[in-house]
């Protein structure tokens, strides 16, 4: 049973992921999918029992259950049945399961788990089963362990394993996100650097709001942080070490801004816009040598340069032509080859880990969009719209983005939204304050 | 000493704080930042700008002569309006050599906050060079962008954004920044 369910579902997840486009067979990653129509989603029951307290566990183990029922249903591919609609109780990890009693009430796949705690020290261990043929899922049982400060990654790491044995697509929830926390009024706005979980909780401030700080963005291994600081009262790209918040300033040319910072796939290059006499061009800055390289040579703007995930090129924005538009370049650097054809403005290109789109910011006719297009530009696809809707961020799997969206008006405030690859699943992420700038860390080691 | 020269004394100490730090948004904190201020005082604390009748003040400056000019949608082309306010400053520049500029460049709400860094840098540069060729010495004369950061007005309408695509040229005492 497990094929046909496993196979069904991917077929509704082509749907899902797909592109649009009645009856289109795709080749995609893998073996052809047959994407049938657009439409509605139909969420795939589930069930995930308390998991069990094997000891010490407390409200671990209902905390833990929670966490992981929010991340799987928060994707909008699974709904759980509560427990008041369960038959059975699971009783202990290793009891016998009673399949029949979850198959009564439909649950294509139950989740049970059990947590101990011994000190400071947290165990979690889970198992997924297909109900229908009443087999685990294959390596959809594991055992985590940790601190007990460290509990909701626990859960993140059993939901990261279910989603992704269930869709194929890699895990996300096991994830931090850097944002731009935000107070004061439009004119006078406070700004420090946060980092948070991927869905809102655990917030920590990283700064504080003395200087403008904007556009942070992780290293891929998640243990540093770039950012844009008027802390020398000029906006400087400035690097961040996570662990012990030190802090430098990357490029210190007197009579130039530096900003719009990402890292290379290795950690070890930065890309950035320098201006020096009003016209901002792209370098590359090597982390060990110190070496400044530029990259792009013209009078226009040209900014917000990202990396494909093998690291042979760069997707940047500019506005040669009048109208700012979106180009790939070698990492070398270059003129670059435009891939933005449509009508109005596109900005904030970044480069999908998965490498197969380009996400970016798109005006059109007092509108803001956030969108992703192939990285040749074809196939554009505008998944928002707002009155300002700018600066997308990959989650590590490549298949949802978070960004930032702006309400108009004095009172206007931001806030951060996340949204699938389809366009499905809009939601906001919830944060203490207004909140701006998201960039997704990779999945945590 | 005539209380002339310990005003001039006030707007030296405020300035070498200014140069301290160009950044007047952050340094100062909300306190410093708060409101949006007179026409001519950018949203800053207009203490210590001096009289405005009097016409070597800071405030003199950015009342009478004008402290800023306008631009249109992702330009930075000095409108004429704009040479008219930017050669008077030139004027006023040269006869108060006291005096040391930092200009910021601003964008209004609606484009990408980096793309609108680079705009608001594009801008400022116009202005700067266009002092520098009314015979400003460069090393008296500073940019900043702030980008869309620093709206001095806040509805969303055109109304405000023609007010917030602007520079700003800010003065402070000394002669080079």
């Amino acid at each position: 049973m497990i094929r046909p369910m496993r196979t069904a579902f991917a077929a509704l997840l082509a749907l899902a992921l797909g592109l649009g486009g009645a009856a289109a067979v795709m080749a995609q990653n893998g073996p052809p999918r047959i994407v049938i129509e657009p439409g509605v989603i139909e969420p795939m029951p589930i069930a995930v029992p308390t998991f069990i307290d094997e000891g010490g566990a407390g409200d671990y183990a209902r905390e833990i259950s929670r966490v992981v029922i929010s991340d799987l249903e928060g994707t909008g591919f699974f709904r759980t049945i509560g427990e008041e609609a369960h038959i059975s109780r699971v009783t202990g990890f290793d009891a016998p399961v009673a399949f029949e009693d979850w198959k009564a009430i439909n649950a294509q796949v139950l989740v049970t788990g059990a947590v101990s705690v011994s000190g400071d020290r947290i165990s979690v261990k889970f198992r997924a089963y297909d109900v229908f043929n009443g087999q685990v899922l294959e390596g959809a049982a594991l055992q985590f362990a940790g601190t007990t400060q460290g509990w909701r990654r626990m859960a993140h790491k059993v939901a990261d394993v279910v989603y992704s044995k269930i869709t194929g697509e890699g895990g996300y929830f096991d994830s931090r996100v850097v944002f731009v926390s935000e107070s004061g009024p439009k004119n006078a706005r406070l700004k420090r650097l946060a980092v948070m979980d991927y869905d809102g909780a655990n917030v920590a401030y990283l700064t504080d709001s003395s200087s403008i700080v904007l556009a942070p963005r992780f290293s891929p291994t998640g243990d540093r942080i770039l950012y844009t600081s008027y802390e020398s009262g000029f906006p400087r790209i400035t690097l961040m070490d996570v662990g012990t918040l030190s802090r430098q300033s990357l490029d210190e040319q007197p009579g130039t801004m530096t900003f719009a910072p990402r890292f290379s796939p290795d950690g070890n290059t930065v890309v950035f816009s320098l201006e020096r006499g009003g016209n901002s061009d792209i370098y590359a800055l090597s982390l060990s040598s110190g070496q400044l390289t530029q990259l792009t040579n013209a009078p226009s703007i040209e900014t917000a340069p990202s990396f494909s995930p093998d690291g042979s090129q760069i997707v940047f924005e500019s506005d040669r032509t009048g109208v700012p538009q979106i180009y790939v370049m070698p990492a070398s650097g270059g003129e670059g080859t435009r891939i933005s054809g449509g009508a109005g403005r596109y900005g904030t290109p970044v480069w999908s880990p998965r490498g197969d789109y380009i996400a970016f910011t798109k005006q059109n006719e007092g509108r803001f969009h956030i969108g992703v297009m192939r990285t040749d530009g074809s196939e554009e696809r505008l998944l928002t719209a707002s009155f300002l809707d700018e600066g997308p961020t990959w989650a590590p799997n490549g298949r949802v983005l978070m960004f930032t969206r702006e309400t108009s008006g004095a009172g206007g405030q931001a806030t951060l939204w996340s949204v699938d690859i389809t366009g499905r699943n809009l939601k906001q992420i919830p944060t203490d304050g207004p909140a701006s700038d998201p960039a997704w860390s990779p999945l945590l080691p | 000493m005539s209380l002339a020269a310990k005003s001039l004394l006030l707007i030296a100490v405020l300035g070498l704080a200014a140069c301290n730090n160009p950044d007047r948004y952050g340094a100062g904190g909300p306190g410093g930042a708060g409101g949006p201020g007179g026409a001519g005082a950018g949203g800053i604390d207009t203490t210590g700008l001096g009289d405005p009748n009097n016409p070597t003040s800071i405030a003199y400056f950015n009342q009478r002569v004008g402290d800023r000019v306008l631009f249109a949608v992702d330009q930075s082309t000095l409108s004429p309006e704009a040479r008219t306010v930017l050669t008077a400053q030139a004027q006023w520049l040269l006869q108060n050599p006291g005096y040391a500029a930092i200009i910021e460049g601003h964008a209004d709400e609606q484009g990408t906050r980096e793309y609108n860094l680079a705009l608001g840098a594009r801008r400022a540069a116009a202005v700067q060079n266009f002092l520098i060729s009314q015979g400003i010495p460069a090393n008296r004369l500073r940019t900043i962008s702030y980008g869309k950061e620093r709206p001095i007005e806040v509805c969303s309408t055109e109304a405000c954004y023609s007010q917030n695509r602007r520079s700003v040229t800010v003065l402070s005492a000394g002669a080079g920044v």
